[in-house]
């Protein structure tokens, strides 16, 4: 279908609503190397104003990737719930953006509404939408997972402890998982990205955490962020997994460059459903996405990277993931070239992510070719603190020493929690009083020479 | 910054600990944050990764030093982004010759053929050519010229990408492309030099196509073992008359292809 804007003088035709949503869709490097982004900030605005005018219904009718092409697609459409979608059903994208900020919609509306919304609608209206008005809009929503913590309750923020390492050294990893529990991270998870997929070293660094993990007794899950094929032959071997990783995209076309299908993923599913290891939940998926993974997997179909990464939430969400991390920095600047356009993907990516009913954290981070600094990181942090993000990453000190990008530091999640009165998953939150790690005031006790936790540092 | 006993800091007791990671742990803190000192260092190696990414290579002083200490004749050629903005934002253009400079190295071309073509590219990091490429070709090239391999001038690509060195090697007309390249800078490796060799390169080569040696700098892989490793597989490329994944490293049981070093291209 056909779009058209006027401006005044000049007036704009969008061919599809593919080509619309692109056109739409904020300024960011990826879209510009795809070919695909509007010519002019005139240009853009009137897609928008043209998108605002949109019938939510439409989208119910127009493929952006063909449905016999792309699994993604068919996911989405044969699990779209008409019943959830009927509160909105009638409104089009701009009246849908000002009733999700409306005082009367609650939290509990946004929720109950997810499974009627399709990727496509979540990612139009995203567009409309200022960066206050993610936060805003996002606060509203609570989407809680549990393994062993219970992730996501308001007034929580939880950490992911990557405790990464070049060559994957058992002492080098355990002397930051301590550093990182001292400081009070780890209770989304301890994850490992390991410096090789070679399924011995990775059965060794999932043992590894849960010696930590049973030896302390601490409410937290591992994870080895391997390839998820490798993670069922662990399990099929009877290694005690706790969760289950995988990088997907938002076309079947992306995710074969990641070497996985849906059908992959449900026997990924299957398998780890069996295990029950989790003590107050049992949500075990943890993905990992982010903007631009489609185009640089060749998996893109000229839709833009922000649509595609909603797409990737529809996937998500048929696993009920305990995890789902954005990793919005990482991808470099030919995607997003700066600390603007980071920071507007990391508030569009929560948002979209819990709308779509999901668990969202933030990898809040970049690369050292990317224009942005510890100031960009800041002020995302901040600003998700604000939004609800259920966690974000602890690495020591910023300093990701294997995958040589920055992320966010165990300081600066001891500094969202003490600016904006957040604390740990209620687990570990007790745990961390019990072992005296941190005193009444949930700061990181001063003495703790004598706590049990460190005396173990010396025996490694 | 001096060492006095600042009463705000609180130490971490685990410093024990440093002896097994490079990672930043135990840098104690000042209520929630870093101490002064830990976070002047940290934004002083960030300031130098940056200065790597931004700052521009000086290809006529590598082109006179190659004279000089090599003596070694160069070309200096530009890629299609024009800028380091344009480059950093479109690596499909850094990825193929300008028309002027695809002329220039047509101009070279003779009947034979070329054994192998040398081209060197700032890529991510000035810095790593600065620093390390005239210093490795002095040890690289007697080798090179010992075994009578043919080899065109050295191409100096400006706003290069890895691949550029397969549109060289096909207007030029080389059996083997060797790319010198400037590696995506980590914080605390600011100057690392990333060699890449592609036989039978054209445009439109694929990665699985390459082999890579990677962290070529002073604290990384030495120039010694670095040139005997490339002299390993240049030879090896050129016999079997292949490269990339079918081309095993067998001097020493290791992986050549670096996941990380990848993301440069």
């Amino acid at each position: 279908m056909k779009y058209r804007s006027s401006t005044g003088l000049r007036s704009y035709t969008f061919y599809s609503l593919k080509d619309l949503l692109a056109k739409a869709s904020p300024e960011r490097s990826g879209d510009g190397l795809a070919g695909i982004a509007a010519e002019s900030s005139e240009e853009r605005c009137s897609a928008q104003m043209a998108l605002a005018d949109v019938p939510l219904k439409d989208f119910l009718h127009e493929d952006i990737i063909p449905y016999e092409e792309d699994e993604i697609t068919r996911l989405i459409a044969d699990t779209h719930d008409m019943e959830a979608f009927s509160p909105v059903s009638s409104l089009t994208v701009g009246e849908f953006r000002n009733w999700i900020l409306a005082d009367t919609t609650t939290g509990d509306d946004l929720k109950n509404l997810s499974m009627g919304l399709t990727p496509e609608m979540v990612s139009a209206v995203s567009k409309l939408m200022r960066n206050q008005d993610l936060i805003l809009a996002a606060s509203k929503i609570r989407n809680v997972t549990s393994f062993r913590s219970t992730i996501g309750l308001p007034g929580r923020m939880s950490t992911r402890l990557q405790p990464n390492d070049p060559v994957d050294d058992p002492r080098g990893i355990a002397a930051e998982i301590l550093d990182g529990l001292f400081y009070g991270c780890g209770d989304a998870v301890i994850g490992i990205n390991p410096a090789s997929d070679n399924y011995s070293a990775v059965v060794t660094l999932i043992h590894l955490i849960n010696e930590f993990i049973d030896k302390f007794e601490i409410p937290t899950q591992s994870c080895v962020l391997t390839h998820v094929t490798t993670t069922i032959q662990a399990i099929e071997k009877g290694v005690p997994v706790d969760l289950i990783f995988q990088s997907i995209g938002g076309s079947e076309a992306a995710n074969r460059s990641f070497g996985v299908d849906l059908s992959i993923l449900r026997e990924a599913y299957d398998a780890g459903n069996s295990l029950r290891r989790g003590t107050v939940g049992n949500n075990f998926m943890y993905f990992e996405t982010g903007q631009g993974s489609e185009l640089s997997g060749n998996g893109h179909h000229g839709v833009d990277q922000q649509t595609l990464e909603v797409r990737t939430y529809a996937l998500a969400r048929e696993f009920n993931p305990l995890l789902v991390n954005t990793v919005v920095g990482f991808i470099g600047p030919e995607y997003l070239y700066d600390g603007k356009q980071i920071t507007r993907a990391g508030l569009e990516d929560h948002f979209c992510g819990k709308l779509m009913g999901l668990p969202m954290g933030v990898d809040v981070c970049y690369t050292n070719h990317a224009e942005a600094d510890q100031d960009d990181m800041d002020n995302l942090l901040t600003l998700l603190g604000v939004a609800g993000c259920n966690f974000i990453m602890g690495i020591p000190g910023a300093d990701d020493i294997m995958l040589n990008y920055q992320s966010t530091s165990f300081h600066d999640a001891l500094y969202l929690r003490s600016v904006l009165g957040l604390k740990p998953a209620p687990e570990f939150e007790k745990w961390l009083l019990q072992m005296n790690l941190f005193d009444s005031k949930l700061r990181p006790t001063e003495k703790i020479e004598s706590n049990r936790l460190f005396l173990s540092a010396g025996e490694i | 910054m001096n060492d006095r006993d600042d009463r705000n800091i609180i130490a971490d007791p685990w410093g024990f600990l440093k002896e097994f990671t490079n990672g930043r742990i135990a840098l104690g803190r000042t209520g929630s944050s870093l101490p002064t000192k830990e976070f002047l260092d940290f934004k002083l190696c960030h300031s130098k990764a940056r200065d790597a990414v931004k700052l521009p290579l000086d290809f006529e002083d590598i082109k006179r030093r190659l004279d000089q200490d090599c003596n070694e004749y160069s070309m200096i050629l530009k890629s299609r982004a024009q800028d380091r903005k344009e480059y950093l934002k479109r690596p499909d253009l850094g990825r193929l010759l300008s028309e002027e400079s695809e002329e220039m190295v047509k101009g070279v071309r003779q009947k034979d053929g070329f054994d192998i073509a040398l081209v060197v590219a700032d890529g991510l990091s000035a810095n790593a050519i600065d620093t390390n490429l005239v210093p490795f070709l002095r040890m690289l090239l007697p080798g090179l010229r010992e075994k009578g391999y043919t080899m065109p001038p050295v191409f100096l690509v400006e706003q290069g990408r890895v691949a550029v060195a397969d549109d060289v090697a096909e207007f030029v007309g080389a059996r083997l492309a060797v790319i010198f390249v400037g590696e995506r800078p980590g914080l605390k490796s600011p100057d690392s030099m990333g060699i890449y060799m592609t036989y039978d390169a054209k445009r439109g080569s694929l990665e699985s196509s390459r082999n890579c040696i990677s962290n070529i700098r002073p604290e990384g892989m030495s120039y010694t073992a670095g040139v005997s490793k490339l002299k390993f597989l240049i030879d090896k490329s050129l016999r079997l008359q292949l490269s990339g994944v079918n081309l095993k490293d067998d001097q020493e049981n290791e992986e050549l292809a670096d996941p990380m070093v990848k993301k440069i291209n």
